[in-house]
């Protein structure tokens, strides 16, 4: 079996609290996760969960309590190891007294780039997300959304096989998250992994092979996103309109919405065509007809909605 | 040997250059050697020695009040604005980076002071017109006060590792001044009858950064020639010493877990 | 895979740490060494004072004269304590250090102790300037009245240095008029004004020096000078015997045995330093040229012939 791109491996992270530091709050716990070449990967889980200390650990930038990870079967304390990766942190920061090609620049002198190579990658990074005008601008000036692009034109201008993202779409307009997601789904084509940790589940949703949902430290589900949520059809959704004359029979207006003409009722599968029946005795005019799955949103959270009715993680143990 | 603490040097050169705050400094040290010159002029027969004198001072006042205040930042800034976040998700090891702030901030230092020594010179020569033997003691002074700020500068980087810049600047100050005086720490075990203090004080003399060895302002002033030997030996000791406190700091840092 | 987090480099570091740092001290300690013998072999005589001015040092010091006294005070220390050890040392800021210390701190009594005993030290052994020594001394007691032991160190630098007996006498007298002095103040300026020459005052009042301070150095001093005149204390003795043998057998005696074959002398003649006394020609008593002690030059044994 080829080596997995990332391996983790009961992965821990205990924090010292109190004023005494003696109490240790346990921020991951026990993460175990395995992501193949070539996939493209969603991190998800509320802010606190632990998403950021995982994505921290696998850079070296805070160590493990305890577990091993590995990726592209290199374990994360070689330095080897970070020649395959290219990681975005969450909130970008970078020297402020650089222009944007100045530090596109010193990073890609870790790699061992002669120099015209170094122009030519910066300069294509720069223009492939948008900031071939700002290049010679001071960081300092750069807006959130401009730190952002940064931040991935330096993750990936040394074609990393393995890419990790941690929030890559914060802060940036739609037109900007549009335009991380073509990047995103154009590494992936090019067969790279992609790791990314987010709390937007419609990105999730669009962009991810697999996904893990992190609550709490925990890890509470890997799969698909299909397989995440039931793939129960719990009914059925159906928008329409009505002519002014017409009055909705009794059953329908109890049950449907509406904004001015538009309704939208929601109907179990068995019911469908009895209602599409009614309303095509008055006149309605059928939009749409979709089926209801409850999506990676409601089973989010439910999840976290449970959660919060629990008792919050036992802080484990005194030392 | 690797090239990534090179390429960290160089991005600090830049940072410092870029910092306008050195440039009040290395205005403030011009400032000082011209009124060596002006002082110079009051006190008639010695304005050579009153030059060398208070240049030299200056020159190294200022280079420890850099070494210090860019110093106690090199690490600390990093963390705490975190643009070690990107950077050390690079391939390069964490004394790699030490190493490279470290050179970054000396390779500053040394050129700020071979610009301000090239000041000295040109008010030397503009009070006496010719520049005598004895002069090559100032090189000399000059190239001890560069040692001296490389060990300055490598316990600003160790306290920069893991307190903040205000307890890393007390610190560094207190040993350096602690360092001045080493001599008089070692006469307080040669004149006490107290065994155990004299043991103590002893122990301090020889573990503290000895500065007092790189003091000799007065010898270039009197155009004394300095023994190759002191040279030699106070070239090894900054060299060893300062790689003593570089590996302290990379056992402090590599163990340390970035907020 | 193994439980505990592993953090590789971080062991190896710390590891290296504890066996390269405390390497690199002892070869710095090593080094240290060395440099301290290359700094003495150059260490300059003309060790220049950038401020002499007390007085200026005082508007500059914006209220931490006391501290900058201590600060002054350790380098006059320091610089006699180098000195001392160095043949051929001059003392020239001796006396420029404890000025500018009295100045900004004329309440620091030992510098007041100090300067009487090291700067009245003859050369090689100090500047010999006794009347800068008085100068302090005075200013000491201008500025702490009731500092009666000052008036002893005056006394000490009259008798002992300046050989005014008088002016000793009179010092000692003013002093033991503070009601907290010593009863041998009075014992001293009597004992003064009659002997004030004579060898056995002044071993009385460098023994008074030595008791009356814990100073390591001053004490050091001041054994120097007592092994010193008991030297030349028996060597008067011995003189005297000499004599007496020339009267008895009308000739100078060729050694020390002979004096004590001539019953004249008797028990271990040797000198504080332990060196047996040796005979000169014309029956004049010598010390033992190995001897470290050293006479001080108006104390020659040989003041009759």
């Amino acid at each position: 079996m080829a080596n997995p791109a990332i391996e983790i491996e009961r992965l821990t992270k205990d924090y010292p609290v109190g004023f005494w530091r003696k109490k240790m709050r346990r921020s991951l716990d026990h993460l175990s996760l395995r992501v193949e070449e070539g996939e493209s990967f969603g991190f998800l889980g509320p802010n606190g969960a632990g998403k950021t200390t995982t994505m921290k650990m696998l850079m070296g930038l805070i160590f493990p309590t305890s577990g091993t990870a590995r990726v592209r079967g290199r374990s994360i304390n070689e330095v080897r190891m970070h020649r395959e990766i290219g990681y975005m942190p969450e909130q970008p920061y970078f020297y402020d007294y650089l222009t944007a090609r100045e530090l596109l620049g010193y990073f890609a002198r870790f790699f061992g780039f002669n120099a015209a190579e170094r122009k030519e990658r910066v300069a294509r990074f720069l223009s492939l997300v948008g900031l071939a005008a700002a290049a010679d601008v001071q960081l300092r000036k750069f807006s959130k959304g401009m730190l952002q692009r940064v931040g991935i034109a330096q993750a990936i201008l040394h074609d990393p096989q393995v890419i990790f993202l941690d929030e890559p779409m914060s802060g940036l307009d739609p037109v900007g998250r549009r335009e991380v997601r073509d990047i995103i789904l154009d590494l992936k084509k090019q067969g790279r992994t992609i790791f990314f940790s987010t709390h937007i589940l419609s990105d999730a949703e669009m962009l991810c092979d697999r996904v893990a949902v992190l609550l709490d430290g925990k890890l509470r589900g890997v799969g698909s996103p299909g397989e995440i949520v039931s793939m129960e059809v719990q009914g059925m959704e159906s928008l329409f309109e009505v002519g002014k004359q017409h009055t909705l029979p009794a059953n329908i207006a109890a049950r449907a919405k509406n904004i001015g003409n538009r309704y939208r009722i929601e109907v179990a599968e068995q019911e469908l065509y009895a209602v599409l029946d009614q309303l095509r005795g008055c006149e309605g005019r059928i939009l749409s007809v979709a089926p209801l799955r409850p999506s990676l949103e409601d089973y989010f959270f439910n999840l976290v909605g449970r959660q919060k009715t629990q008792v919050p993680a036992a802080e484990v143990g005194v030392r | 040997m690797s090239v990534i603490p090179g390429v960290v040097a160089i991005n600090t050169f830049r940072e410092a250059v870029r910092d306008r705050v050195l440039y009040n400094l290395i205005f403030f040290a011009l400032m000082m050697i011209g009124a060596a010159i002006l002082v110079g002029q009051i006190s008639i027969g010695i304005e050579r020695m009153v030059i060398i004198n208070l240049g030299l001072s200056a020159i190294s006042i200022f280079g420890i009040i850099m070494a210090i205040f860019i110093g106690v930042g090199l690490v600390y800034k990093e963390m705490e604005k975190r643009t070690l976040y990107s950077l050390l998700s690079k391939p390069i090891r964490r004394w790699e980076f030490l190493v490279g702030k470290f050179a970054g901030l000396l390779l500053t230092l040394v050129v700020n002071t071979a610009l301000m020594t090239l000041g000295l010179g040109a008010a030397l020569y503009f009070v006496s017109r010719k520049f005598e033997r004895g002069d090559a003691t100032i090189l000399v002074a000059v190239y001890f006060i560069l040692l001296e700020l490389a060990l300055v500068t490598a316990l600003a980087l160790f306290f920069s590792c893991f307190t903040s810049p205000m307890l890393s600047t007390l610190y560094t100050l207190g040993i350096y001044v602690a360092g001045v005086f080493a001599p008089g720490i070692l006469s307080v075990s040669q004149f006490t009858s107290n065994w155990e203090l004299g043991a103590i004080t002893r122990f301090i003399y020889y573990v503290l950064p000895n500065f007092h060895n790189f003091g000799v302002i007065a010898a270039a002033a009197h155009g004394d020639a300095v023994p190759f030997t002191l040279i030699w030996h106070n070239t090894l000791y900054a060299l060893l010493y300062v790689i003593l406190i570089l590996v302290a700091s990379a056992a402090v840092f590599s163990g340390r877990n970035l907020k | 895979m193994s439980k505990r987090g592993q953090n590789k480099s971080h062991t190896r570091a710390v590891l290296l740490a504890l066996v390269a740092v405390p390497a690199l001290f002892a070869l710095c300690a090593g080094l240290q060494m060395r440099i301290d013998a290359d700094t003495f072999a150059m260490y300059q005589d003309k060790d220049e004072l950038l401020l002499r001015s007390g007085a200026l040092l005082k508007k500059l010091s914006l209220g931490y004269e006391p501290l900058l006294a201590d600060v002054y005070w350790t380098r006059a220390v320091q610089y006699y304590g180098v000195r001392a050890r160095k043949p051929g040392a001059t003392y020239e800021q001796l006396w420029p250090l404890l000025d500018i210390t009295t100045t900004l701190d004329p309440k620091l009594m030992i510098a007041y102790r100090f300067g009487a005993v090291f700067l009245s030290e003859r050369p090689p052994t100090g500047p010999g300037k006794a009347d800068l020594a008085v100068e302090l001394v005075k200013r000491g007691i201008a500025e702490n009245p009731d500092e009666w032991r000052l008036y002893e160190d005056l006394g000490f630098l009259y008798s002992i240095h300046l050989k005014d007996y008088k002016k000793a006498a009179e010092a000692y007298l003013e002093g033991s008029k503070n009601p907290n002095a010593q009863i041998w103040m009075k014992v001293m300026a009597a004992r003064v004004a009659e002997t004030g020459n004579e060898l056995e005052t002044s071993r009385l009042i460098w023994v008074g020096v030595y008791s009356s301070t814990k100073d390591e150095m001053v004490r050091r001093t001041a054994v120097q000078h007592i092994n010193s005149l008991d030297a030349a204390l028996g060597l008067k003795r011995l003189n005297k015997s000499s004599e007496e043998y020339w009267r008895k057998f009308g000739r100078f005696p060729a050694s020390i045995q002979e004096l004590r074959d001539a019953g004249l002398v008797g028990g271990t003649l040797e000198d504080p330093a332990g060196f047996p006394y040796v005979m000169g020609p014309n029956g004049v008593p010598q010390l033992d040229p190995h001897s470290p002690i050293v006479l001080e030059s108006d104390q020659g044994a040989g003041e009759l012939r």
